[in-house]
């Protein structure tokens, strides 16, 4: 297990070695002929991020890319994403408030509604107990009048009544006086006196 | 055939083009700074192309643009205020370099800007920097309350304002180191293991079914290594947050 030891190996004595004084990076040498790990000075450089001769190109482009960076960001990509996001929001905020409004607007539409929908049934009732009112007051006095005529009718009629009865009563006096003398004469053969006649058939009317 | 097993040759920095040496410093465009472009063009074509609809229903592309803003913005007000949010193209723009940076050194052969503590350590006093810039800007001297706890007993001052200033000054240190050391020690696991992959093979029979483990090993480290990548942007983000509100708010 000797190759394992190698790489950490490695590792290790490229971190505990100085940063050297190395000549330009890439010159290093890699014999890599046999399967092993070649040691620190094949890069001829020591441990590649403790290079000082690398760290002038590394922080200049660092400083170019990451200002670059900044400057993209800030100007440009993130407000628009910033736009975005606040449209949206703002987009959200609208709608909600839109079907704020709206709700708002049906439920004022649903209490005119019941509103009028009171108004007019209570003034449906009130139409039908006028209606109904009016309808008992005509029929009151239709049945008045009819009542009037008909009590004027019937008292024609008992006076009319009244005058026929008297009126056959007296006939009936006569026929009965005429009835008994002719039935005198019959049974006696003689004429009896009419007043007589009269007297005698009074008598028996007015028992 | 000759295996070359160096888990450390994937730092390695080399010019593309040699800009020579202006002023007795060496510079160049070295695969480092090659990145680096690449990482800034792709954040900037990911949020710029996500979002090319506007549209009022986001789709997925621009879902993640949205999301990647609303996290950091969330983060920087939950942990700095609203006052912070000043700093959120600063936080956004760390946390989107420094995620980039650790996924796209995730690709195989690929090379990672943020295992250099150079870069690490730059990207740490940039933060640093706007906390004693901004700090000193906005409150003066009051600034240096943030050193002066409060309500301590005045024997134990001078050891409290100590403590503060020591804790301070280890800040960026532990910024850079934490986001540094992880990604290098991952990324060397990563290879080290592989490496047995590869030398396992080459012994035969027995090795090749061996080769089993590391390659195992390998695959966890990997999934390990996506959720530290992300993590430590995070953690960059917050920790930069945590010390802006600093600046925004001396004193304790």
């Amino acid at each position: 297990m000797s190759e394992t030891h190698g790489p950490a190996g490695t590792f290790i004595l490229a971190q505990t070695s100085p940063v050297p004084e190395a000549p330009a990076p890439g010159t290093g040498t890699h014999s890599g002929v046999e399967i092993g790990v070649p040691p620190a000075e094949a890069h001829g450089s020591g441990f590649p991020p403790f290079d000082a001769t690398t760290f002038p190109s590394q922080l200049i482009w660092l400083a170019i890319t990451f200002v670059a960076l900044y400057l993209l960001m800030s100007r440009i990509a993130l407000p628009r994403i910033a736009t975005i996001l606040e449209e949206r929001h703002d987009r959200i905020a609208d709608d909600i408030e839109e079907a704020g409004k709206l709700k708002a607007e049906s439920e004022a539409a649903a209490m005119a509604y019941e509103q009028a929908l009171t108004g007019a049934r209570g003034k449906a009732t009130t139409i039908a107990s006028e209606t109904r009112d009016k309808l008992a007051g005509e029929a009151e006095t239709s049945r008045k009048a009819l009542e009037a005529e008909l009590a004027a009718k019937l008292a024609d009629a008992e006076a009319k009544i009244a005058t026929t009865k008297t009126s056959a009563m007296a006939n009936v006096r006569g026929i009965a006086v005429d009835a008994a003398g002719a039935i005198v004469n019959q049974l006696t053969g003689t004429e009896p006196a009419p007043q007589a006649v009269e007297a005698a058939v009074d008598k028996a009317i007015g028992n | 055939m000759a295996v070359e097993i160096d888990p450390i040759h994937q730092f390695q920095i080399h010019n593309i083009v040699d800009l020579g040496a202006p002023g007795g410093v060496h510079l160049g465009f070295t695969n480092s700074a090659a990145f680096m472009v690449g990482i800034v063009a792709a954040i900037f074509f990911f949020l710029t192309y996500a979002t090319r609809g506007r549209t009022l229903v986001p789709g997925r592309l621009q879902s993640m643009a949205e999301l990647s803003y609303e996290f950091v913005a969330s983060t920087v007000r939950s942990t700095a205020g609203n006052e912070g949010m000043k700093f959120f193209p600063l936080v956004f723009s760390l946390f989107m370099f420094v995620l980039f940076a650790n996924f796209v050194g995730m690709i195989p052969y690929s090379f990672t800007v943020t295992s250099h503590i150079v870069v690490t350590a730059a990207l740490a006093l940039v933060v640093i920097g706007t906390v004693i810039i901004y700090g000193f800007a906005r409150h003066g001297t009051h600034f240096l309350h943030l050193f002066v706890p409060s309500g301590v007993p005045a024997f134990l001052l001078p050891f409290m304002v100590v403590i503060e200033l020591i804790s301070f000054l280890s800040r960026p240190i532990s910024l850079s180191l934490r986001l540094f050391a992880n990604m290098l020690a991952g990324h060397i696991a990563m290879k080290v293991f592989a490496g047995f992959i590869v030398m396992m093979t080459a012994g035969g029979v027995a090795g090749f079914f061996g080769a089993v483990l590391p390659l195992a090993m390998v695959v966890a480290l990997t999934a390990l290594e996506f959720l530290v990548a992300a993590l430590q942007a995070y953690v960059f983000a917050v920790l930069t947050c945590i010390y802006l509100n600093d600046a925004l708010h001396p004193g304790h």
